[in-house]
């Protein structure tokens, strides 16, 4: 046994170093066997469960964060394409009910210019021959008041 | 002797008085077993409780439990390094729960009023023999670590960065066990001496202050008996470049 008997006790003191050691040593390696098995490993395995479940979360947040401003942009772009074709769609409209009120003003206008010439012509027919009638007529009345004047002389 | 019989009569302090078991050929500090089990038993029982029904969202005591478990691994990771960290956290913790529990229970417990006929109870951290044992460990720990991490260009390490570090190095060796055994050893007998001694002059509010003290002390002791155990092994298993 190793003892200093350091406050001259005949046993004991201070610094008796004896068995105690030893067995304090088996102790705390028992020990840490004990705590590694009833602490560290499962506190250690959910709490690096919950890290990886938080880190993992994180990621794919992150993932579908950006996924959605990608979806965003395109989206963006399809807006502005529909807005553009729209406009262009709606300028092609234009033009085409233009040119379709212009086709139709011009065919009216024809149309109506010819109805004009027909019943001019018709007109002026119908006075040629009102006019003829009327010629044929006064001869006639001629006719008859020379036949008188002939009878009555 | 004088010596002896002026400590045991003044302040009624029992310095260096065992309660002695004899078991066969060997002989034990019956008094550090005593406390030591009765405190790393409330401590399993503690940790027991709080690791019973473990959930993914912590509650009361799974909390405090899972705090001490990254303090832990925080002061593990960061004197060890990253690679090797998880295979020395147990050990290093269990150092720090032992010293901690040990240091706390020795102060805060009122082991006076437990009469023993010979010796009496306190801090198991407060007889050389504990504290040996757990700078040995600590020496073994190192070395394991070092030889298993690196093989035998461990001993790399006794030259670097020159040759003429050998000697300092090699006396290294023997410093470490007995700088941490004795400062861990000095501290808490110094305080458990202290308190003792104000309390028997002045059994009133004085020792309190010190007491506070003394929690302080024990609490930091065991946080630097951890920390330098954990940095040894970091020590060891460091690369070279």
């Amino acid at each position: 046994m190793l003892a200093f008997n350091f406050f001259g006790a005949t046993e004991g003191g201070l610094f008796d170093i004896n068995a105690t050691l030893p067995l304090m040593a088996i102790q705390v390696v028992a020990l840490t066997y004990i705590l590694n098995s009833l602490f560290f490993k499962p506190v250690g395995n959910i709490v690096e469960k919950r890290e990886k479940f938080v880190s993992n979360n994180i990621i794919e947040a992150k993932n579908k964060l950006s996924e959605v401003k990608k979806l965003e942009a395109d989206l963006l772009t399809q807006l502005q394409s529909a807005r553009s074709e729209a406009q262009r769609i709606v300028s092609e409209a234009e033009d085409e009910s233009d040119k379709l009120y212009k086709e139709a003003l011009e065919l009216a206008n024809n149309e109506a210019n010819a109805s004009k010439e027909k019943a001019r012509l018709e007109i002026e027919s119908q006075t040629s021959a009102a006019r003829d009638q009327l010629s044929k007529q006064a001869d006639d009345l001629s006719e008859l008041i020379v036949n008188r004047l002939i009878l009555e002389k | 002797m004088f010596f002896n019989s002026l400590l045991t009569n003044f302040a009624a302090l029992e310095v260096g008085q065992h309660l002695y078991w004899q078991i066969g050929n060997i002989r034990l500090h019956g008094q550090v077993f005593l406390t030591s089990w009765i405190l790393l038993g409330a401590l399993l029982v503690f940790i027991s409780l709080g690791t019973k029904k473990m959930e993914n969202d912590p509650k009361g005591l799974q909390n405090l439990l899972e705090f001490l478990w990254d303090y832990i691994r925080d002061l593990a990771r960061t004197q060890i390094g990253e690679k090797v960290y998880r295979d020395w956290m147990p050990f290093i913790g269990t150092l720090f729960l032992f010293v901690f529990v040990s240091n706390w229970g020795g102060a805060l417990i009122p082991w006076r009023l437990i009469k023993l006929p010979s010796g009496e109870l306190g801090a198991p951290t407060a007889d050389i023999n504990t504290t040996i044992a757990l700078a040995l460990l600590v020496s073994l720990s190192y070395f394991y670590a070092g030889l298993s991490n690196k093989g035998w260009r461990y001993f790399e390490y006794y030259v670097h960065p020159t040759p003429i570090m050998l000697p300092f190095k090699i006396l290294e060796d023997f410093t470490k066990p007995l700088s941490l055994s004795f400062r861990l050893f000095g501290n808490i007998l110094a305080d458990e001496l202290v308190v003792g001694v104000l309390v028997f002059l002045v059994p009133l509010i004085l020792p309190i202050p010190v007491m506070f003290l003394g929690l302080f002390t024990s609490a930091i002791q065991a946080l630097i008996f951890a920390t330098l155990a954990a940095y040894y092994i970091g020590e060891a298993v460091e690369e070279h470049h």
